[in-house]
Protein backbone atom coordinates (compact mmCIF):
# COMPACT_ATOMS: atom_id res chain seq x y z
CA UNK A 1 0.00 0.00 0.00
CA UNK A 2 1.24 3.73 -1.33
CA UNK A 3 2.08 5.18 1.85
CA UNK A 4 3.85 8.60 3.24
CA UNK A 5 6.77 7.90 5.36
CA UNK A 6 6.81 9.57 8.86
CA UNK A 7 10.47 10.46 10.46
CA UNK A 8 11.50 10.25 14.18
CA UNK A 9 14.14 13.57 15.40
CA UNK A 10 14.21 13.16 18.95
CA UNK A 11 10.73 14.55 20.55
CA UNK A 12 9.79 15.24 16.56
CA UNK A 13 7.83 13.38 14.55
CA UNK A 14 8.67 14.94 10.55
CA UNK A 15 6.63 14.18 7.40
CA UNK A 16 7.35 15.28 3.49
CA UNK A 17 4.29 15.38 1.37
CA UNK A 18 6.10 14.34 -2.33
CA UNK A 19 3.01 12.86 -3.91
CA UNK A 20 0.04 14.45 -5.15
CA UNK A 21 -2.03 12.62 -2.51
CA UNK A 22 -5.17 10.86 -3.29
CA UNK A 23 -7.85 11.70 -0.60
CA UNK A 24 -7.47 8.05 1.29
CA UNK A 25 -3.95 8.44 1.38
CA UNK A 26 -4.67 11.90 3.26
CA UNK A 27 -6.83 10.11 6.04
CA UNK A 28 -4.01 7.52 6.02
CA UNK A 29 -1.64 9.90 7.17
CA UNK A 30 -3.82 11.07 9.12
CA UNK A 31 -4.32 8.30 11.06
CA UNK A 32 -1.03 7.02 11.39
CA UNK A 33 0.46 10.58 12.49
CA UNK A 34 -2.01 10.61 15.28
CA UNK A 35 -0.72 7.44 16.62
CA UNK A 36 2.49 7.86 15.95
CA UNK A 37 2.39 10.80 17.99
CA UNK A 38 1.16 8.64 21.57
CA UNK A 39 3.77 5.78 20.68
CA UNK A 40 6.60 8.14 20.38
CA UNK A 41 5.59 10.31 23.04
CA UNK A 42 6.13 12.95 20.26
CA UNK A 43 6.11 16.63 21.19
CA UNK A 44 5.91 18.50 17.96
CA UNK A 45 5.17 17.60 14.30
CA UNK A 46 6.61 19.17 11.26
CA UNK A 47 4.79 18.85 7.65
CA UNK A 48 6.88 19.33 4.90
CA UNK A 49 4.20 20.63 1.88
CA UNK A 50 7.08 22.49 0.08
CA UNK A 51 6.76 19.99 -2.81
CA UNK A 52 2.14 20.44 -2.90
CA UNK A 53 1.32 21.89 -5.85
CA UNK A 54 -2.18 22.52 -4.51
CA UNK A 55 -4.15 22.62 -1.35
CA UNK A 56 -7.47 21.85 -1.94
CA UNK A 57 -10.72 21.74 1.19
CA UNK A 58 -9.96 18.33 1.18
CA UNK A 59 -6.26 18.64 2.23
CA UNK A 60 -6.74 22.33 4.29
CA UNK A 61 -9.09 20.20 6.24
CA UNK A 62 -6.33 16.81 6.97
CA UNK A 63 -3.98 19.58 8.01
CA UNK A 64 -5.97 21.53 10.33
CA UNK A 65 -7.37 17.82 11.64
CA UNK A 66 -4.05 17.01 12.27
CA UNK A 67 -2.89 19.95 14.00
CA UNK A 68 -6.12 19.50 16.46
CA UNK A 69 -5.92 16.04 17.17
CA UNK A 70 -1.56 16.39 17.98
CA UNK A 71 -2.55 19.28 20.28
CA UNK A 72 -5.20 17.33 22.21
CA UNK A 73 -2.28 15.08 22.48
CA UNK A 74 -0.28 17.54 23.77
CA UNK A 75 1.94 18.01 20.41
CA UNK A 76 2.35 21.20 18.60
CA UNK A 77 2.47 20.81 14.52
CA UNK A 78 3.67 23.33 12.57
CA UNK A 79 2.89 23.66 8.43
CA UNK A 80 6.20 24.69 6.39
CA UNK A 81 7.32 25.66 2.88
CA UNK A 82 3.93 26.37 1.10
CA UNK A 83 4.66 28.01 -2.12
CA UNK A 84 2.78 31.24 -2.64
CA UNK A 85 0.39 30.06 -5.39
CA UNK A 86 -0.59 27.80 -3.20
CA UNK A 87 -1.34 30.14 -0.18
CA UNK A 88 -3.19 32.54 -2.32
CA UNK A 89 -4.85 30.12 -3.93
CA UNK A 90 -6.27 28.90 -0.81
CA UNK A 91 -7.16 32.25 0.78
CA UNK A 92 -9.51 32.58 -2.59
CA UNK A 93 -10.98 29.21 -2.08
CA UNK A 94 -11.51 29.95 1.52
CA UNK A 95 -9.33 28.08 3.49
CA UNK A 96 -7.41 29.71 6.12
CA UNK A 97 -5.79 26.84 8.11
CA UNK A 98 -7.44 27.72 12.05
CA UNK A 99 -5.34 26.88 14.26
CA UNK A 100 -2.34 25.62 12.25
CA UNK A 101 1.36 26.86 12.92
CA UNK A 102 3.61 27.74 9.66
CA UNK A 103 7.04 28.65 8.75
CA UNK A 104 8.51 29.19 5.38
CA UNK A 105 11.10 26.47 5.70
CA UNK A 106 12.03 23.51 7.68
CA UNK A 107 14.85 25.01 9.67
CA UNK A 108 11.92 27.88 10.58
CA UNK A 109 9.67 25.14 11.28
CA UNK A 110 12.06 23.52 13.91
CA UNK A 111 13.14 26.98 15.33
CA UNK A 112 9.81 27.11 16.45
CA UNK A 113 8.72 23.78 17.46
CA UNK A 114 12.33 23.71 19.33
CA UNK A 115 11.31 26.96 21.16
CA UNK A 116 7.79 25.45 22.18
CA UNK A 117 9.18 22.54 23.90
CA UNK A 118 11.95 24.95 25.82
CA UNK A 119 9.06 27.25 27.04
CA UNK A 120 7.10 23.87 28.29
CA UNK A 121 10.12 22.34 30.17
CA UNK A 122 10.88 25.87 31.60
CA UNK A 123 7.12 25.85 32.55
CA UNK A 124 7.19 22.29 33.75
CA UNK A 125 10.40 23.44 35.86
CA UNK A 126 8.81 26.42 37.56
CA UNK A 127 5.86 24.70 38.53
CA UNK A 128 7.11 22.30 40.06
CA UNK A 129 9.43 24.28 42.52
CA UNK A 130 6.85 26.25 43.54
CA UNK B 1 -18.40 36.04 -29.69
CA UNK B 2 -18.35 32.93 -31.43
CA UNK B 3 -16.14 30.75 -28.72
CA UNK B 4 -14.03 27.96 -30.76
CA UNK B 5 -12.96 24.89 -29.60
CA UNK B 6 -9.24 23.94 -30.75
CA UNK B 7 -8.91 20.92 -28.62
CA UNK B 8 -11.54 18.34 -26.26
CA UNK B 9 -10.72 15.23 -24.88
CA UNK B 10 -13.08 13.19 -21.85
CA UNK B 11 -11.61 11.61 -18.90
CA UNK B 12 -13.82 9.40 -16.29
CA UNK B 13 -14.22 10.53 -13.25
CA UNK B 14 -14.55 7.19 -11.22
CA UNK B 15 -12.40 6.92 -8.49
CA UNK B 16 -10.47 9.03 -5.95
CA UNK B 17 -7.41 8.13 -7.98
CA UNK B 18 -9.19 9.68 -11.30
CA UNK B 19 -9.87 12.87 -9.39
CA UNK B 20 -5.49 13.18 -8.80
CA UNK B 21 -5.21 12.21 -13.02
CA UNK B 22 -8.31 15.29 -13.20
CA UNK B 23 -5.69 17.48 -11.38
CA UNK B 24 -2.59 16.49 -13.24
CA UNK B 25 -4.15 16.53 -16.63
CA UNK B 26 -5.77 20.07 -16.17
CA UNK B 27 -2.31 21.04 -14.63
CA UNK B 28 -0.67 20.00 -17.97
CA UNK B 29 -2.93 21.62 -20.29
CA UNK B 30 -2.89 24.59 -18.55
CA UNK B 31 0.56 24.99 -18.93
CA UNK B 32 0.35 24.61 -22.38
CA UNK B 33 -2.38 27.27 -22.81
CA UNK B 34 -0.11 29.38 -21.12
CA UNK B 35 -1.65 30.15 -17.69
CA UNK B 36 0.57 31.53 -15.66
CA UNK B 37 1.38 29.79 -12.20
CA UNK B 38 -0.89 30.87 -9.99
CA UNK B 39 -3.84 30.84 -12.52
CA UNK B 40 -3.03 26.99 -12.95
CA UNK B 41 -2.98 26.46 -9.19
CA UNK B 42 -6.09 28.09 -9.15
CA UNK B 43 -7.59 25.86 -11.84
CA UNK B 44 -6.30 22.98 -10.81
CA UNK B 45 -7.87 23.42 -7.05
CA UNK B 46 -11.18 24.09 -8.73
CA UNK B 47 -10.54 21.21 -10.80
CA UNK B 48 -10.09 19.07 -7.83
CA UNK B 49 -13.53 20.51 -5.81
CA UNK B 50 -15.79 19.65 -8.80
CA UNK B 51 -14.18 16.37 -9.70
CA UNK B 52 -14.04 15.23 -5.78
CA UNK B 53 -17.87 16.46 -6.23
CA UNK B 54 -18.80 14.62 -8.94
CA UNK B 55 -16.49 11.39 -7.44
CA UNK B 56 -18.41 11.65 -4.38
CA UNK B 57 -21.94 13.24 -4.53
CA UNK B 58 -22.43 12.24 -7.92
CA UNK B 59 -21.44 8.99 -7.65
CA UNK B 60 -18.98 9.21 -10.08
CA UNK B 61 -19.16 10.72 -13.97
CA UNK B 62 -16.87 12.29 -16.33
CA UNK B 63 -14.57 15.62 -17.25
CA UNK B 64 -14.69 16.94 -20.42
CA UNK B 65 -11.35 19.40 -21.65
CA UNK B 66 -11.57 22.00 -23.99
CA UNK B 67 -9.16 24.35 -25.45
CA UNK B 68 -10.99 27.21 -26.16
CA UNK B 69 -10.86 30.68 -28.02
CA UNK B 70 -12.97 33.65 -28.49
CA UNK B 71 -11.31 35.19 -30.50
CA UNK B 72 -8.97 37.77 -28.74
CA UNK B 73 -8.35 34.95 -25.62
CA UNK B 74 -7.68 31.70 -24.71
CA UNK B 75 -8.69 29.47 -22.03
CA UNK B 76 -9.32 26.43 -21.05
CA UNK B 77 -13.74 25.09 -20.51
CA UNK B 78 -14.16 22.31 -18.13
CA UNK B 79 -17.33 20.24 -18.11
CA UNK B 80 -18.12 17.91 -15.03
CA UNK B 81 -21.03 15.76 -15.34
CA UNK B 82 -22.55 13.10 -13.26
CA UNK B 83 -25.89 11.17 -13.54
CA UNK B 84 -25.99 10.95 -9.57
CA UNK B 85 -29.12 12.23 -7.47
CA UNK B 86 -28.98 16.03 -8.30
CA UNK B 87 -28.85 18.69 -5.99
CA UNK B 88 -32.35 20.75 -4.70
CA UNK B 89 -31.22 23.45 -3.68
CA UNK B 90 -28.08 24.56 -5.87
CA UNK B 91 -28.45 28.27 -4.13
CA UNK B 92 -27.44 27.03 -1.10
CA UNK B 93 -24.89 24.29 -2.17
CA UNK B 94 -22.98 27.88 -3.32
CA UNK B 95 -23.07 28.78 -0.19
CA UNK B 96 -19.60 28.45 2.24
CA UNK B 97 -20.65 26.45 4.77
CA UNK B 98 -23.03 24.55 3.19
CA UNK B 99 -22.17 20.41 3.38
CA UNK B 100 -23.78 17.26 3.00
CA UNK B 101 -20.66 15.53 3.08
CA UNK B 102 -19.07 16.48 6.20
CA UNK B 103 -16.66 18.23 4.45
CA UNK B 104 -16.26 22.28 4.62
CA UNK B 105 -19.17 23.21 2.24
CA UNK B 106 -16.13 25.06 0.60
CA UNK B 107 -16.37 23.12 -2.74
CA UNK B 108 -18.96 24.59 -5.18
CA UNK B 109 -18.72 28.17 -4.13
CA UNK B 110 -14.41 28.34 -3.81
CA UNK B 111 -14.38 26.67 -7.17
CA UNK B 112 -16.56 29.56 -8.44
CA UNK B 113 -14.21 32.30 -7.21
CA UNK B 114 -11.50 30.31 -8.45
CA UNK B 115 -12.24 30.86 -12.49
CA UNK B 116 -13.73 33.38 -14.72
CA UNK B 117 -16.86 32.00 -15.93
CA UNK B 118 -19.10 29.03 -13.63
CA UNK B 119 -22.22 27.36 -14.41
CA UNK B 120 -24.23 24.49 -12.96
CA UNK B 121 -27.14 22.58 -14.35
CA UNK B 122 -28.66 20.30 -11.52
CA UNK B 123 -32.05 18.31 -11.76
CA UNK B 124 -33.11 15.79 -8.71
CA UNK B 125 -32.77 12.43 -9.78
CA UNK B 126 -30.99 13.04 -13.40
CA UNK B 127 -27.61 14.27 -12.16
CA UNK B 128 -25.39 18.04 -11.86
CA UNK B 129 -23.64 19.13 -14.90
CA UNK B 130 -20.65 21.98 -14.08
CA UNK B 131 -19.16 23.85 -16.00
CA UNK B 132 -15.91 26.12 -15.58
CA UNK B 133 -14.34 28.75 -17.75
CA UNK B 134 -10.87 30.37 -17.52
CA UNK B 135 -8.94 32.73 -19.40
CA UNK B 136 -5.24 33.09 -19.77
Amino acid sequence: MERIPILKMGKFLLVSIQVDMHDRLALTLQDELTARIVEENAKGVLIDISALEMVDSFIGRMLANIATMARILDAETVVVGMQPEVAITMVELGLSLPGVRTALNIEKGMEILNSLLQSETQDGTEGSET
Amino acid sequence: MELKVLKRSTFPIRSEEDIVKARQIVRNWANEVGFKLVDQTKLVTATSELARNTFVHGGGGEMMLEQVEDGTRSGLRITFQDHGPGIPDVTRALQDGYSTAGGLGLGLGGAKRLVHEFSIQSEVGKGTVVIIVKWV
